[in-house]
C-alpha cells in the first residue's frame, strides 16, 4: 500500500506538469517560478535544518570505537577506526562518506538448526548504494552543463568520459543506467528483504519512485521523446535561471517540464525528509568525534550541578561499624553519652 | 518464572514463526498491542526505592507507587502525556545525537540482524531500527512537519499509553551494546535513543527494580550490592585470608587510607560473588606482586555505575564519589577494575560530568615509570592497561603452566570495544599468561555480541529473555569449544562475570567464566610463595 | 559542545557548491549561438524543427544504412535526392562546421563523434591541395 501510494504520487505530480505545460503561459510557471521557489526552498531548509541540529549540543564523548583505541606505545593503534587526532578523524569521515565504510561491513545473519548462528559477508546494499549515489552525483554535476556558460573542460571530459561506449546518438550516460538500476535495487531490496519490507515507510519508497521518474524522464527526453527539446533553448532557460534572466524561447516538449517539476519536487521535499541524512553524516557523533575523551576533557554546557551523596553524610551513617572494622573515619565516635 | 528446556529453545530459536527465522507478520507493527505477562518484562521500582532516590538532591524520580506491568491502569500521572512530549522537546535540545538519530535514519536495514535481541527473539521491535522507530514515531507526529500533516502515511503516530507500554517492553529489550552503530552508515546509536527512551519513562515512575535498588544502594553505601563499609572490608580480607590459604602469602589491603599513592576501584560484584571473587584475589595478588601503594574505598566503593541505565543526572551523582573519594583521600591518579559499563561512563562521561580532576596527577605506573597519557585528563587507567605495560617491561613472572587446566576464549565486553577501543591489552596479557583461542571473526571485537544481559537487565524473572538474547554469544563459546576444547570464557567486564555464567550454564554447560586479572593471578609467581599444585588455579578449594 | 567552527563553514562550503552557476557566469547569460544558414537553401531532409531535435538520430540511422547493412539508396525528399552521408549530404550545404555544427554542440558541450571519421570540407579542400 505504501508503495502503490508512493507511485500515485509521482503520478499525480507527472499529470499536474503534463497537462500543466500544454496551458499558455503556464510554462512560466513550471518552468521559472517553481524551479526557482524550489531551490529557495531546498537551500533555506537544508540550512535551517543543519542549524536547527547545530542548536543543541553535544554534551557528551559517545564515539564508535570500531577498531583498538590510542594506549600503550606497543599496542597497535587503529587511527582510524578510533581516532585520536583530528585528522584521524577526517580521514575516518571522508571514508565514511564517500565509500560508505560502515554499510562495507555488513553481515547477514541466519539461523540454523542446532541452533548455530552463522555470518556472512553481504555487500550487495553497499554496491547498489554506491552505484546508486555516485551515479546521482555524476548526473549532477553533468548537468551543470545547461547552467554554466561557458562550459568548463572539465565538465566536457565528465560528459565524454560518462557515454564513452557511445551507445546511440545521443548517446547514453552509464550513470543514467546505474542511477536506474540502483533504484530499481533499492526499491525491489525493500519489497523482498522481509525485515526491510516491515520498517518501510511510504516515506522510504516515495524518495526512491520520484528519482526513479527523474531519471527515466531524463533518458527518455535525451533518447526517446526528444520532440520539442531542443537543447539550445532549454540551456537558455537555464542559463537565464542562474543569471536571472531566465527566458523561454519557443516551445519545449511537456517532457522537459515534467522531468523539471519532478526535481523540483525533490528539491523541496529534500530538506523535511530522510534526505536529510546528506547533512546528517557529517554531524553523526558516533562518527566525528575523537577517542581521546580520557586524554582531553570534553565540555558539557548544560552539566548539571550535581553533588554526590557526600562522604560526611555516608561516614555519620556508618562511622560506629568503621571504627568498629578498623576503617579510618575523619571524625572520632562521640563519647557514649551525647548521641546524635 | 520457568525457563524452558535447552531443547525447546533451540527448537523455539529456529522454528518459532518470527522475523528473523523467515515469518512475515501480517500486520502493521503500530498495530500489535505489547502484553505483558510473567517473564517478558522485569519487576517495577519498588516504591520506597523510588521514593528514595526521588528524594536525593539533583535526583528526579517521581510517581513512586505499587503497580504493575501486567495492570491495565499503570497509574501514571494525570499529564503524563504533556510530561513525556516536554521531556522529548527538552531531551531534543539538550542532546543533538537524539535529533540527529531521529533525522538521519533512512530504514536501509543493515542494523536488522546485527542485534542480538532480534537474533533472539525474532520480534520485529527488536530491530534496532524499529527500536528507534517506537520513539521516532512520536517524534514525527510532534516535532516534524511532514508527520503533522501526512500523520500516520509519514509514519507518525500519536502518544498513547499503548505507546509508553511498548517503550518501556522494548527500552529494556536492548542492552545499550551498541552494535548495531557499528553497521549503521550513519552511526545511529540505538544505546542513545534506549537511554532517551529509560529517562522519558521515569519521568512518569516507570522504572525496573534491578536497576534503582543497585541505584540507591549505590548512592548510600557506596556499592550496588548494599555491602556496608565493615562487610565490605570483611570481604576483601576474607579474599586475602583465601589467598594466604593458597599461597602461603598474607596480604593485608588498605581501606580509605589517606595519602596512599593510587586509589583503586571495581566494582562491588568482585569482592562479592563468584566468579568475580576469584577476580578481586587476581587484583590483590598483582599489587602484592608489584608492591603497589594503594588503597581501596568503602565510600566510592563501586565501579559500576547503574545510573547509566537511567537518565543522566544519576549518571552523573553516582559517578561523582570518584573523584570525591580521590581527593578527600589525596591519592595521585584512580585504577579502575574490569568492568564493561563502569568503563563507558569513565572513558566517555566522568571528565566531562565531574571534571576536571586537577587535584589529581596524571597517572604514571610507578612500577615502570609509563605515563599513561591517554588518561592525561580523566586521571583513570585500566587495569589491563596497568597489567600489560607491567609484563612489557617483564616486571611480572608468570608460570603459565599453572593456567593449563584452563583453554580460554575472550569475549569482548561491549563497552571496552566500542565505546573505548579497549581491544587488544587484555588479548596481550592472555598471550602472557594461558593458552586461548579466538571467536569466529563477526564475533568478536568491535563486532562482539553482547552478554545478553547488560545494562541492568541480568535479573532472574526474564531469564527465558536472556538466554535468547545471550544466544549469539553463546553460540560463538559452543563453536570454539567444540572446535578447540575451550573450557574457560575470558573477560573484562563483571557484569558478564555474572550474566555469561548463567548463558553458559544454560547452552554450554562445561564452558565457565572468569576475568582476564583471575588468569593473571593464577599465573603470577609472588615473591616467597608456597604455592603448590592448585587443580584450579585460585578455584582451587583446599 | 556546538561545533560552531566547523559547522558554518561546512554550510557556507554546501552553499558555494549549489550556487556555483551563479558565481560561475557572473549573472551574464553569455551569447546564444546562432548557427549560420545555407544561403540560398530553404530546403533540407526534414523541416528544421524535426532537423534540431533529432538530426543526431538521423545521422546515426544514415550510418548505420551505409556502412552497416550497405544500403546506399538516395533519400527523397519533395522532389529533391539527397545521398546518405555528413560529407556528401549535410555538409554541401552547411559548409561550415566552424560557424553551423559547432556553435549549439560547443554552447551545450555536446561533443559528437562524427569528426574522428570525417573531414569538414575545409580540412577536405586542404588535403586535396596537397595530393
Amino acid at each position: 500500500m505504501k508503495y502503490a501510494f508512493s507511485f500515485l504520487a509521482v503520478i499525480a505530480l507527472i499529470l499536474i506538469a503534463w497537462a500543466g505545460s500544454h496551458i499558455p503561459g503556464m510554462p512560466y510557471f513550471f518552468g521559472v517560478f517553481v524551479p526557482y521557489m524550489a531551490i529557495a526552498i531546498f537551500l533555506g531548509g537544508f540550512v535551517y535544518r543543519v542549524v536547527q541540529w547545530a542548536k543543541s549540543p553535544v554534551p557528551f564523548s559517545i564515539q564508535t570505537t570500531c577498531g583498538q583505541g590510542k594506549s600503550l606505545d606497543f599496542i597497535k593503534h587503529n587511527r582510524l577506526e578510533a581516532p585520536d587526532t583530528t585528522a584521524e578523524v577526517v580521514a575516518r569521515m571522508l571514508l565514511e562518506i564517500f565509500t560508505f565504510r560502515s554499510l562495507f561491513r555488513n553481515t547477514k545473519s541466519e539461523l540454523h538448526a542446532g541452533p548455530k548462528i552463522t555470518y556472512e559477508s553481504s555487500k550487495w546494499l553497499w554496491l547498489f548504494a554506491i552505484i546508486f549515489h555516485y551515479s546521482f552525483l555524476m548526473v549532477v554535476i553533468r548537468h551543470m552543463r545547461l547552467f554554466l556558460n561557458p562550459v568548463p573542460e572539465v565538465l566536457a571530459f565528465l560528459d565524454w568520459a560518462d557515454s564513452m561506449f557511445e551507445i546511440g546518438s545521443p548517446s547514453m550516460y552509464m550513470t543514467t543506467a546505474g542511477l536506474i538500476a540502483g533504484v530499481v535495487f533499492l526499491f525491489s531490496r525493500r519489497l523482498v528483504n522481509r525485515h526491510v519490507r516491515y520498517i518501510s515507510l511510504a516515506n522510504d519508497y516515495f524518495p526512491l519512485v520520484l528519482i526513479f521518474a527523474i531519471g527515466i524522464t531524463g533518458a527518455l527526453m535525451r533518447h526517446f521523446l526528444r520532440g520539442g527539446i531542443d537543447i539550445v533553448a532549454i540551456k537558455q532557460l537555464a542559463v537565464g535561471l542562474v543569471t536571472f534572466s531566465p527566458v523561454i524561447n519557443g516551445e519545449i516538449g511537456s517532457i522537459f517540464y515534467i522531468h523539471l517539476f519532478l526535481v523540483s519536487t525533490l528539491l523541496i521535499y529534500f530538506p523535511f525528509s530522510k534526505l536529510m541524512h546528506l547533512g546528517g553524516i557529517f554531524l553523526s557523533p558516533t562518527r566525528n568525534m575523537k577517542n581521546n575523551s580520557r586524554a582531553v576533557r570534553h565540555i558539557n554546557p548544560w552539566n548539571p550541578d550535581i553533588q554526590p551523596h557526600s562522604y560526611a553524610g555516608y561516614e555519620d551513617e556508618f562511622r560506629e561499624f568503621m571504627v568498629e572494622a578498623g576503617i579510618p573515619v575523619e571524625k572520632e565516635l562521640p563519647a557514649k553519652k551525647d548521641e546524635e | 518464572m520457568a525457563v524452558p528446556k535447552l531443547e525447546q529453545l533451540s527448537k523455539s530459536v529456529v522454528q518459532g514463526p518470527s522475523l528473523a527465522t523467515g515469518a512475515i507478520p501480517t500486520r502493521d507493527w503500530m498495530d500489535i498491542p505489547t502484553v505483558f505477562k510473567e517473564g517478558n518484562y522485569a519487576y517495577v521500582a519498588k516504591k520506597d526505592k523510588v521514593e528514595y532516590l526521588d528524594s536525593q538532591k539533583g535526583l528526579h524520580f517521581p510517581n513512586a507507587r505499587e503497580w504493575s506491568p501486567e495492570d491495565e491502569d499503570w497509574k501514571l500521572p494525570e499529564n503524563w502525556k504533556e510530561i513525556i512530549i516536554n521531556g522529548l522537546k527538552e531531551r531534543l535540545d539538550k542532546f543533538r545525537s537524539l535529533k540527529i538519530f531521529m533525522d538521519c535514519c533512512v530504514r536501509c536495514g543493515a542494523c536488522a540482524d546485527k542485534c542480538h535481541f532480534f537474533l533472539g527473539t525474532g520480534d520485529p521491535k527488536n530491530m534496532p531500527v524499529m527500536r528507534a522507530e517506537l520513539l521516532r514515531s512520536v517524534y514525527r507526529n510532534d516535532f516534524t512537519l511532514a508527520g503533522k500533516i501526512l500523520g500516520r502515511m509519514a509514519g507518525a503516530r500519536e502518544m498513547t499509553v499503548g505507546v509508553l507500554k511498548e517503550w518501556f517492553m522494548y527500552s529494556y529489550q536492548c542492552t545499550e551494546c551498541r552494535r548495531c552503530s557499528v553497521f549503521c552508515p550513519y552511526g545511529i546509536d540505538t544505546a542513545e535513543v534506549t537511554m532517551m527512551l529509560r529517562e522519558l519513562l521515569h519521568l512518569v515512575g516507570i522504572g525496573i527494580n534491578w536497576i534503582l535498588e543497585p541505584v540507591s544502594n549505590s548512592n548510600r553505601t557506596g556499592n550496588h550490592m548494599g555491602l556496608q563499609p565493615h562487610t565490605f572490608k570483611d570481604n576483601v580480607d576474607f579474599l586475602a585470608d583465601d589467598i594466604e590459604n593458597l599461597t602461603g602469602v598474607k596480604i593485608t589491603p588498605s581501606f580509605n587510607r589517606k595519602g596512599a599513592e593510587i586509589l583503586f576501584i571495581t566494582p562491588s560484584a568482585d569482592v562479592f560473588a563468584e566468579p568475580g571473587l576469584y577476580t578481586a584475589m587476581g587484583y590483590l595478588i598483582l599489587f602484592e606482586a608489584i608492591g603497589l601503594d594503594y588503597t581501596w574505598s568503602t565510600y566510592a566503593s563501586e565501579g559500576g555505575n547503574f545510573g547509566l541505565f537511567t537518565n543522566n543526572e544519576t549518571m552523573k551523582k553516582l559517578n561523582a564519589k570518584m573523584y570525591a573519594e580521590a581527593k578527600r583521600l589525596g591519592v595521585k591518579y584512580i585504577l579502575g577494575g574490569e568492568c564493561g559499563h563502569m568503563w563507558r561512563v569513565l572513558h566517555q562521561y566522568m571528565d566531562t560530568m565531574n571534571g576536571p580532576a586537577d587535584f589529581l596527577e596524571q597517572p604514571v605506573s610507578p612500577i615502570t615509570g609509563t605515563v599513561f597519557s591517554n588518561a592525561a585528563s580523566t586521571k583513570m587507567v585500566h587495569i589491563s592497561e596497568f597489567t600489560a605495560d607491567l609484563i612489557k617491561h617483564g616486571k611480572l613472572k608468570f608460570d603459565k603452566s599453572r593456567n593449563s587446566h584452563v583453554k580460554a576464549t575472550f569475549h569482548d565486553s561491549c563497552n571496552p570495544a566500542r565505546a573505548m577501543g579497549l581491544i587488544d591489552e587484555p588479548r596481550y596479557i592472555l598471550d602472557h599468561v594461558v593458552d586461548w583461542v579466538e571467536m569466529p571473526e563477526n564475533t568478536i571485537r568491535e563486532q562482539t555480541f553482547c552478554c545478553g544481559s547488560g545494562t541492568g537487565l541480568n535479573t532472574d524473572e526474564i531469564m527465558e529473555l536472556r538466554m535468547r538474547s545471550g544466544l549469539p554469544r553463546a553460540n560463538a563459546v559452543k563453536y570454539v569449544h567444540e572446535k578447540h576444547d575451550v573450557n574457560m570464557l575470558s573477560c573484562v567486564c563483571a557484569i558478564d562475570r555474572a550474566t555469561l555464567t548463567s548463558l553458559m550454564n544454560y547452552w554450554n554447560p562445561s564452558v565457565g567464566v572468569c576475568g582476564v586479572t583471575e588468569l593473571v593471578g593464577n599465573a603470577l609467581i609472588l615473591e616467597g610463595e608456597t604455592r603448590g599444585e592448585l587443580d584450579e588455579g585460585l578455584r582451587t578449594m583446599l | 559542545m556546538y561545533n560552531k567552527g566547523t559547522i558554518i563553514p561546512g554550510l557556507m562550503i554546501f552553499i558555494v557548491f549549489v550556487t556555483f552557476p551563479l558565481w560561475y557566469n557572473r549573472l551574464s547569460a553569455g551569447t546564444v549561438p546562432k548557427p549560420d544558414l545555407p544561403i540560398g537553401q530553404k530546403e533540407c531532409v526534414a523541416p528544421v524543427s524535426e532537423m534540431r531535435d533529432n538530426h543526431m538520430k538521423l545521422l546515426n540511422q544514415w550510418r548505420d544504412a551505409v556502412l552497416r547493412d550497405d544500403d546506399r539508396v538516395n533519400v527523397k525528399v519533395g522532389g529533391k535526392e539527397y545521398r546518405k552521408g555528413l560529407q556528401t549530404a549535410c555538409m554541401q550545404c552547411h559548409t561550415d562546421k566552424e560557424k553551423f555544427c559547432d556553435t549549439c554542440h560547443t554552447y551545450a558541450a555536446v561533443q559528437p563523434s562524427c569528426w574522428d571519421c570525417h573531414l569538414t570540407p575545409a580540412v577536405a579542400a586542404s588535403k586535396k591541395e596537397t595530393h
